[in-house]
Formats: structure tokens, C-alpha cells, sequence
């Protein structure tokens, strides 16, 4: 169901990772509506313990787990972790919050996916920045999901150096779209000066 | 005004190439319609009842000459020879070919404009006051902030793809014309007791199915954050905006929901973040933006001419409409004058591709080259001497440019409604000439006095029927057209959310309402009161009772 190429760093590899996927099919818990919480998870269900316990973690290889798998299972991962075996991967519903509280230093995960389910999504560039900026993520950052050519530009921007593209679209194709636009006007992840601080303009 | 460097025009032009690949992989079946969407959308075009629809891009309302020539070039060469200018500032074309737009684009593209941004999930374009500059009122120019905002949130990469559509408008005057409450953002400059230039920012305001005025969330900002500080609101908006449901996915629904307290806490622990970060504005790129904007090469006048006393009492039909048209400026011996693009009987806000022609003739002569759009629909220029006025006036009356109804009842806001909008439920375009000709008298026109009447053919409020001191709204009531009215309404600083009188009418029976509420406000109101004042005086009562007895 992905694609088996992917964008890293502006050309084409093969995926070395092995993605981990929730079991679906269970019913989804919805949230209680605490009035904050509502409106993060409105529509969309976090994995449920269920969910959890049932995925079935690949005992070797580098594998990208979801985010609470990892969670749940983290003392059992950690020699794992430190050979560089384990990345994660969150979808764009979820919050950075209990990641950023469990481990001190982000940078352990030499990679870290996030699954984007509607092109339409854009929490996804805001993620990517916050990884970015605020948490200091140094390693591989990933976009896979509902990926077009169409966003790789704002996914540059937004941090994202390896995009692992929807399956049917040619991902050589798509790999014009991240140079769309040669100066950006305002300061982001990637250029962090607006242009008019980087440029001489009259 | 702005004049694009080779980054400006890098970008639009790349833009173009963009567009023009992503409407090809389209048309060739690479891309499907729901691939495509929110990709055209963000370049303006909608799929509309006859044809697509283009908007192009007016940022905050200014125009050269030569970019309105343009305009009517594009008309008459890819569309059928008109435009819509519409509420917010823009120009739609109801009849251009998908397959063409990228072509329209390039056209564009010459004469630095383009229609980023004009639709779709992300921040639009820029609105504000069509008297920026100009106005004795002004506190500040805001057309070098709403320049820099345009440029900050072109592609913006991390706002790309909101929840809902996202405005900004901005307000350098006294006088709010920008309707900053009914926007997404509403940043409002002032000058503090320092005497600082500092902005208000107003937050969750907008019209559509759930209007809701915004509120202050932070009363005091330096304006070097304003980027900054838009980040941070909209940074919370984005991750925790509604995105299952389109209709509660604007930021209004999301400040009501959290309250404004918490909504402002949440946004002031992000700012902590970005404030001062590279996005924050210095001096220097202000003053460098703002040389776009400095004043005219005004002569230096007297603020009286006698030839133009002469005919103003002389010539009652100027004199009429001068009362209605021409504004007080900044400069001694110069007026703004408003052309109207309301001729009774005929689309509010249309003009023609020649209009646009005999428009931009007018603003070379008299106006230094440029132009403006207001969001109720008008075109403007901003510096005509005060002598050269009468002239003017001559031409564009010849045009049908000058219906003295400025401000009037029959200066009706209208959304272009069941004719050629998709999500109409009702028309709006015949009840608003149908209005007009109920009114075609103008001395009664007059004496009614400032009267804002908007129409809009659904709840999206296009034609911003809830802040119309008359408000007009299409329903549909079991697959016929109906209309919905409330008064009370208003723009400005005070801005009210007009009340629903009751219940719907017959489109044939609108023009005899509207004469029922202004028989009782004739009746009811003290001397010089207006409309709205005697509406806000006498609640809607004695009108209801009147329209509905
Ligand atoms: C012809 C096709 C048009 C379509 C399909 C369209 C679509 C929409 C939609 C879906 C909304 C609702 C947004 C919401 O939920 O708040 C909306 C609102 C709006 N549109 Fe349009 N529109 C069209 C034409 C126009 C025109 C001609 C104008 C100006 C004359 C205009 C200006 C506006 C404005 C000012 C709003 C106000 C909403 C707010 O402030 O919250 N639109 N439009
Ligand atoms: S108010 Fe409704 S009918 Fe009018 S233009 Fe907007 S969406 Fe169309």
C-alpha cells in the first residue's frame, strides 16, 4: 500500500524502514469532551489500548512504530533504540506533548514519520516546525500519507527532507515540485531569514 | 504604490509555470477533481454554475491604470467583456475556459498582479480601507503592513493549509473602514500614549452562517510583531481548529468554543516562542515599503476653488452628486471621489471591460494613475483636485460612473447569487435592481439619506447582509426562493449584527418591504438621524409591526 520509493534529501532511495501499521478494524474510542481536548481530537480517534497491545512489533530490523506503541513498549525497545533500529511515526491528529515528556532528547529516533491521511490536512507543516524549531529534531523527518508533489514545497519549507510520496504518483515527477519557487518571501524552517533580511531589495 | 523587484516578480511568474503544469496534469488525468480542488481554489478558480469563475487578486484594493486596462483586456479577450468587483477587494470573471487560466494568469503576471491566495484554505487576501493614504481621519497609512502581510503570507508554508479560509484586515483610521470585527484577524492601528504606532488585534470575527464580531484579544502590540504575532494565532488555530466539519471550522467557533481567555492564554505561550524570531519587522524594511506609499506629487492649493463653487450651486444634478461621491482629503485642494458601480437597474459592482477603460483614463488624468476598490463595491480615486472635479464628473456620467447614490439605499452591497453562483439558494442580483427601481427617485434617495442595504444569496454572507443596516438574505424554502430580513446592522466601529424582523418574503414583495421600514423610519426619526440610529433607537418593534401588519 506505499509506495517503495521515496524522496530523501532531493533524490530518489529505496526505504530501508520497515513501517509498523495500528491494526485497524477495532471500534474507535472517542475522546471524553474536556473542552480543549475536544477540539484537537474532533472526529479523529487517538489509538485505543486495544489497538495498542494488539500490533505486532517486528522483532528485528528498523522499524517505524506508532507513536504509542512505542510509548507502551518503551523499556522493552531500548536496546533496540540505541543500535538506531526504531523511528516513530505520529499522525497529525496527535500531539507532540506525551512524546516530548517521555524522552528528553528526541534525537535518539534517527527518523520520525508523520502521517498525514488528508492532502487537505495542513496541521502537518506545523508539526514539522515544531519538531524542528522547538524541539530541535536534527534526524530524518519524513511526510507519507496522502503526499502529492503538490505539498512538497510547503513540506521542505516546514522541515520535511524525505517525503515518501502517494502510491501511484511517480515520485521522480514529484521530485521538481520542491524547487517551485526559487525565493521565498518569508522565514520558515528551511530559510530561516525573510527574504527582504537575506536580500538586498530597493 | 508597490512596485514588485525581481523577487516579486520571480515568484508570480513561477507561479504561473506552477499552475500551468498543475492544470495540465489535471486536464491529462494525472490529478483527480479532488486532487485538483484545493490546488485551483488557491489560484482563485472556482467551478461555478455556468463556468469556472476566476478572482483575481487586488491587494488591499489598489490599482494602477495600467493593471485595470489589463483587466479589461482579459474581459473582452477571455471572458465576455465584464468583471465583478466584489466585497473583499477583488475582481471575478463569471465566463473564463479552466483550459485558459493559466494564460490569464501569464496576462496577469505582466502587469504584477496574479490570483494567489484569492480562494481556499489559507490566508487571503489582504483587505482595508479604500481611503488608505488620503483620509483626514488617518492615523497611519496601513498599506505598507498590509503589503508586508501580503508578502508574509504568500505561500506561506506552515498556513498553507488551514482548516478554513483565513482574512486579515487592517484599519489605519479613526473611522473603521475595514470592518475589522468581521474578520478572521482585524489588526487596528493607533497611536499610543507614547505616541507610538501600535495595533489592536481583534480576533474570530466574521459573517457567513455563524456571524460573530470579533474581540480584542490583545490591546496593545508593538507593530514590529504584528507577523509574529499573527503566527502565533494562527498556529493554535491550525492545530486545533475543527476540521470535521466545515462549518465550525473557522477561528471564531474556535475562540467561542475555548472563550477568548483561554483562547488569548494559548496564544500568548506560542508567541513566547516567535516573538522576535527572523519574521520579526524592522524600521528599515517599514521605511522601505512604505516609499511605495508616500504622497503623491500633490500641487500645493488652495482648499477652495471658485470655478468649482460655481457649479456646485449652480448644477443641481452636481451638486447632488458631489453631496454623495467626493470626500475630504488630506491635502488642501484635493477630494477623493467615489465612481459609482451601481447604475440603477443593472448588477451591483459589474463593470464593463470599456468602464474599466474610461475608469483608468479617468484616474491618468485626474488621480495619478491609480485606483481603488471598495468592499462595497465602488471604484475610487483618491486625488482629484478639487478644480478638475466638475470635469470628472462630465465623463464619468457619460459612462454611467456617477449615480449620485453613494452611501445611499441604493448603493446595495450584492453577492452575485443565484445568476451565477453555485451555492445560492436564492437569487440577489433582480432584488437588488428591483430595489433600485422601487428608489428611482433621487431627491427621495436623498432625503432618506446614509442608508447601507446588503443582499446575499446564502448564509455565506458574500454580500455581508448581517451588517447592512438593511440586510437581505436568500433562503430556500422548499425548493422556492425566499427572503430573510433583518436591520440593525452595521459596519465600523460600532458594529452591530443586524436582527431577523421576521418571517421570509416573496421575492416580488422585497421593494414594498424595504418602503414599509422606511415609511416608519421617515415617521419615527428625529432630525438628522439616520437610519441605523433610529433602528438602534426604537429597536425593531415598530418596524416588524409596519412590515408585517
Ligand atoms: C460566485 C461564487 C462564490 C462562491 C462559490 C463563494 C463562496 C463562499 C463561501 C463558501 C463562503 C462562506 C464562508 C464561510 O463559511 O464563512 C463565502 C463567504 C464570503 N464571500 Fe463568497 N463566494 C462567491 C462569490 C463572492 C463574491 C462575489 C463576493 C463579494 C461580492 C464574495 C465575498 C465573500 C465574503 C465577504 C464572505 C464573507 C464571509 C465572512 O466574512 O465570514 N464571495 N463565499
Ligand atoms: S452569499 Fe452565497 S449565493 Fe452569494 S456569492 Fe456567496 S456563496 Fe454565492
Amino acid at each position: 500500500m506505499l509506495n517503495s520509493q521515496l524522496i530523501l534529501n532531493q533524490s530518489i532511495v529505496d526505504d530501508e524502514w520497515t513501517f509498523v501499521p495500528l491494526p485497524s478494524g477495532h471500534e474507535e474510542i472517542k475522546k471524553q469532551a474536556g473542552k480543549v481536548v475536544l477540539f484537537k481530537l474532533t472526529g479523529e480517534s487517538l489509538p485505543s489500548e486495544l489497538q495498542i497491545n494488539e500490533t505486532v512489533i517486528p522483532q528485528t530490523g528498523k522499524i517505524i512504530l506508532p507513536l504509542s506503541v512505542y510509548l507502551k513498549n518503551r523499556d522493552a525497545l531500548q536496546h533496540r533504540a540505541k543500535n538506531n533500529e526504531i523511528a516513530l511515526w505520529i499522525a497529525t491528529h496527535e500531539t507532540l506533548d506525551p512524546l516530548i515528556s517521555a524522552e528528553k532528547d528526541i534525537n535518539i529516533f534517527p527518523l520520525i514519520a508523520v502521517f498525514v491521511e488528508r492532502f487537505q490536512d495542513g496541521r502537518i507543516f506545523t508539526l514539522g516546525n515544531l519538531l524542528r524549531t522547538r524541539h530541535q529534531f536534527k534526524n530524518t523527518l519524513r511526510a507519507f500519507g496522502d503526499v502529492l508533489q503538490d505539498q512538497l514545497f510547503y513540506l521542505k519549507r516546514s522541515g520535511f527532507d524525505s517525503y515518501l510520496i502517494k502510491e501511484g504518483k511517480d515520485p521522480n515527477e514529484a521530485l521538481k515540485a520542491l524547487q517551485s519557487f526559487s525565493d521565498p518571501y518569508q522565514g520558515a524552517v528551511d530559510i530561516k531569514e525573510p527574504v527582504w533580511k537575506r536580500k538586498v531589495r530597493s | 504604490m508597490y512596485q514588485y523587484d525581481n523577487i516579486d516578480q520571480t515568484i508570480v511568474n513561477e507561479r504561473v509555470t506552477q499552475f500551468r503544469d498543475q492544470t495540465s496534469r489535471y486536464l491529462s488525468g494525472k490529478l483527480t477533481d479532488d486532487e485538483f480542488r484545493p490546488l485551483r481554489l488557491q489560484n482563485g478558480l472556482y467551478i461555478q454554475r455556468h463556468a469556472p469563475m476566476l478572482r483575481i487578486a487586488i491587494p488591499y484594493g489598489l490599482l494602477s491604470s495600467k493593471q485595470l486596462r489589463k483587466l479589461a483586456d482579459i474581459a473582452d479577450r477571455f471572458d465576455r467583456g465584464y468583471g465583478h468587483f466584489s466585497t473583499r477587494q477583488n475582481l471575478q470573471l463569471n465566463w473564463p475556459k479552466l483550459e485558459e487560466t493559466p494564460d490569464i494568469l501569464e496576462e496577469l503576471s505582466k502587469v504584477e498582479m496574479h490570483a494567489i491566495q484569492t480562494s481556499g484554505n489559507c490566508i487571503r487576501n489582504i483587505t482595508t480601507d479604500q481611503f488608505a493614504g488620503v483620509a483626514p481621519d488617518e492615523i497611519i497609512d496601513p498599506r505598507a503592513i498590509a503589503e508586508i502581510l501580503r508578502q508574509w503570507s504568500t505561500f506561506h508554508p506552515e498556513f498553507s493549509l488551514l482548516p478554513r479560509k483565513f482574512k486579515i484586515a487592517v484599519s489605519g483610521s479613526k473611522q473603521d473602514r475595514a470592518i475589522v470585527q468581521a474578520h478572521d484577524i482585524g489588526l487596528e492601528f493607533y497611536y499610543d500614549k507614547e505616541q507610538k504606532m501600535a495595533i489592536r488585534v481583534w480576533v474570530g470575527g466574521g459573517l457567513g452562517r455563524t456571524p460573530i464580531l470579533g474581540s480584542v484579544i490583545r490591546e496593545h502590540l508593538e507593530w514590529e510583531h504584528v507577523l509574529t504575532y499573527c503566527e502565533a494565532i494562527i498556529r493554535v488555530y491550525n492545530l486545533h481548529g475543527r476540521r470535521d466539519n466545515i462549518y465550525k471550522a473557522r477561528i471564531k467557533i474556535l475562540v467561542k468554543a475555548l472563550g477568548v481567555e483561554e483562547f488569548k492564554k494559548q496564544v500568548e505561550a506560542e508567541w513566547l516562542h516567535l516573538k522576535n524570531s527572523p519574521n520579526t519587522i524592522n524600521e528599515g524594511e517599514l521605511k522601505r515599503v512604505t516609499k511605495f506609499f508616500t504622497q503623491m506629487p500633490y500641487e500645493k492649493l488652495k482648499d477652495q476653488d471658485d470655478a468649482f463653487d460655481e457649479v456646485n450651486k449652480n448644477n443641481k444634478a452636481f451638486a447632488s452628486w458631489v453631496k454623495r461621491s467626493v470626500h475630504p482629503h488630506k491635502q488642501k485642494g484635493y477630494r477623493s471621489v467615489t465612481l459609482s458601480l451601481k447604475p440603477h437597474g443593472l448588477a451591483p459592482g459589474d463593470a464593463t471591460s470599456d468602464q474599466m477603460r474610461i475608469v483608468a483614463e479617468l484616474a491618468d488624468q485626474y488621480s495619478f494613475g491609480e485606483l481603488r476598490v471598495s468592499h462595497e463595491q465602488n471604484l475610487i480615486l483618491a486625488d482629484v483636485k478639487l478644480k478638475d472635479i466638475f470635469k470628472l464628473w462630465e465623463k464619468a456620467k457619460a459612462h454611467q460612473l456617477a449615480t449620485p447614490n453613494i452611501g445611499l439605499l441604493t448603493d446595495i452591497i450584492c453577492c452575485p447569487g443565484g445568476d451565477f453562483c453555485s451555492l445560492a439558494n436564492a437569487k440577489s442580483i433582480p432584488i437588488a435592481t428591483s430595489i433600485q427601481e422601487a428608489f428611482d427617485d433621487l431627491d427621495y434617495l436623498h432625503d432618506i439619506g446614509e442608508l447601507e442595504l446588503n443582499i446575499s444569496g446564502c448564509m455565506n454572507a458574500c454580500g455581508h447582509h448581517h451588517i447592512g443596516h438593511i440586510g437581505v438574505l436568500g433562503v430556500d424554502k422548499d425548493g422556492s426562493e425566499w427572503y430573510q430580513v433583518t436591520i440593525g446592522g452595521k459596519q465600523g466601529n460600532d458594529a452591530s449584527l443586524g436582527t431577523v424582523i421576521g418571517p421570509s418574503f416573496a421575492a416580488e414583495e422585497m421593494p414594498g418591504v424595504v418602503k414599509k421600514l422606511i415609511d416608519v423610519y421617515i415617521k419615527q426619526r428625529n432630525p438628522e438621524e439616520r437610519f441605523i440610529d433610529t433602528v438602534r433607537r426604537l429597536g425593531v418593534n415598530p418596524f416588524k409591526e409596519h412590515v408585517y401588519a
